[in-house]
């Protein structure tokens, strides 16, 4: 158990003094696999930020029951009741039509509308939140309170969010299709790499051979090779990411602030980070296994 | 020690490099194999350490069927065998030390007890003094020796040395065998081969000549 742990030690020592000594060479293959990984990664940062931008407002599962002019105060009030006690929803909330008016007058550029109008053309309302998100039971819910004599208008965010959510799925497609077919070029880059490796150290493998060397000897250290070049490569991706969001971010700044909102573009949550990384450590492994399968046989 | 019975060789594309070859080499013996260039001198040894295989008959090492050795068996069969080769096949990127380290880095020695087994290896050569040297700056007859110094550094039970005096002059030579002779004296198998004729009269050992690919004298020790 120690020997087999001096070996791997070994190995690594070796592979990681082959990337020192090669420096140049060894910072190209990561810096090309960096930013191989940087794009799919930024596409998978920039849609975590937009689920979370809007997931806080239309992806909830909200209904707006617009009343009848004409109906009672106290009727909405009853409504509003009957609504909270039903088991489909976690939230029903009365909006008055003057709650719903001084509301509009505090919207910026709006106020002024809001005093030349005469009287106010704003029905009562209830905003309802269910309690489930699946937007096919939402627009069961909507359809069946649309019957309500008292109820003018049913507004659902379902159609919408249902939307939102076809655009992230295919965006989401995107960036997976787009990982898979950098991945390929990450393979191919360690695969190419380890070939040059294994050329130059052709007589030391022979060598190697001829003394007594098992196959898994002379391969470990081509495996751990790909492996720190595949990882050097993972932490490339990452900070080209944290530099984009940065500058991004100076612009996202601005704009945000135009709408009085705080909002930032969030570097990868450290899970995702530490998967961007294993991932890039893996392709490289990867790369270097096919490279030596294929090549070691000749020698 | 090692034993041939009935091997035939055959290169793809036709040369018969060995034919019916039958032979056994004792253990502790040291033992010639003499031939004219081509006459399968390589051959033989290259079949006993499974760099090549028979295409008939049987290869035996200390009891093992080496021509049926599984590739992951092979590296096994290496470590006690102790090769030299005409073109030595050092490794020019290192010191003469660590190329003496090479067989032992797959090996369970400690380094501490590695680096020891090294020095030994190089002392025995008489090259303990230009372990820090690279090959290169060797001449012919030290690197050859540095080469002993990595087939014996595992301490194996049989060498195998292809034409190791073919670039040397006879003093060197004679410094090589006497190398050898030193070995075979402990107890390891010597199997030189050779087509130094003198060489072979001044070292009086039994020698196993061959003629295209078969053997013409020695295959019985002599008495």
């Amino acid at each position: 158990m120690r020997a087999w742990l001096r070996q791997h030690r070994r190995a690594l020592g070796a592979a990681a003094r082959k990337l020192a000594a090669q420096r140049s060479g060894a910072l190209l293959g990561a810096l090309a696999i960096g930013i191989a990984l940087a794009l799919p990664a930024g596409g998978y940062a920039l849609l975590a930020n937009l689920r979370a931008l809007a997931g806080g407002a239309q992806l909830e599962p909200r209904l707006t029951l617009y009343l009848r002019m004409e109906a009672p105060r106290a009727e909405a009030e009853a409504l509003r009741a009957r609504l909270s006690a039903d088991p489909r929803v976690r939230e029903a909330r009365l909006v008055t039509r003057e709650q719903a008016l001084a509301e509009l007058a505090g919207t910026e550029g709006l106020a002024q509308v809001v005093a030349a109008l005469k009287r106010n053309p704003l029905p009562d309302a209830v905003a309802l939140r269910a309690r489930q998100a699946d937007p096919a039971l939402l627009e069961r819910l909507a359809r069946e309170l649309r019957t309500l004599p008292i109820v003018q208008y049913v507004q659902a965010d379902a159609a919408w969010a249902r939307r939102l959510a076809a655009i992230a799925g295919i965006a989401r497609f995107g960036v997976a299709l787009l990982a898979a077919l950098l991945a390929f070029g990450l393979v191919a880059v360690t695969f190419s790499t380890i070939r040059l490796q294994i050329l130059t150290q052709r007589a030391e493998i022979e060598v190697s051979r001829l003394v007594g060397a098992t196959d898994a000897f002379i391969r470990r250290p081509f495996y751990y090779l790909g492996l720190l070049q595949g990882l050097a490569g993972g932490l490339v991706a990452l900070a080209l990411l944290w530099g984009g969001l940065q500058g991004l971010n100076l612009q996202v700044a601005e704009l945000a602030e135009s709408y009085g909102s705080g909002f930032r573009l969030a570097f990868l949550a450290p899970g995702d980070a530490l998967a961007v990384v294993a991932f890039a450590a893996f392709l490289g492994w990867l790369g270097a296994f096919m490279s030596v399968s294929r090549h070691l046989r000749d020698i | 020690m090692i034993s041939f019975s009935g091997v035939a060789k055959r290169y793809p594309g036709g040369h018969e490099a060995l034919q019916e070859v039958s032979c056994a080499i004792a253990g502790g013996e040291f033992a010639f194999v003499a031939g004219h260039s081509g006459a399968g001198k390589s051959t033989l040894l290259k079949l006993i350490a499974a760099i090549e295989r028979p295409s008939a008959g049987a290869v035996l090492v200390a009891g093992q069927n080496v021509g049926a050795l599984s590739r992951a068996a092979v590296p096994y069969l290496r470590r006690n065998l102790g090769l030299v080769f005409q073109d030595q096949k050092l490794l020019y990127d290192r010191s003469v030390f660590d190329n003496v380290m090479l067989p032992l880095a797959f090996g369970e020695l400690s380094p501490r007890e590695a680096a020891r087994r090294a020095r030994a290896a190089l002392d025995k050569v008489g090259l303990l003094e230009r372990e820090r040297a690279h090959p290169v700056q060797l001449s012919g007859g030290e690197q050859q020796r540095l080469a002993i110094a990595r087939a014996v550094v595992n301490r194996p039970s049989i060498l195998l040395a292809d034409e190791p005096t073919a670039n040397l002059d006879a003093a060197a030579a004679g410094a090589i065998l006497g190398i050898f002779a030193a070995f075979n004296q402990v107890g390891v198998t010597v199997l030189v081969a050779t087509h130094d004729e003198s060489l072979m009269a001044r070292f009086a050992k039994r020698v196993l000549r061959l003629d295209h690919g078969r053997l013409a004298a020695g295959a019985q020790v002599a008495a």
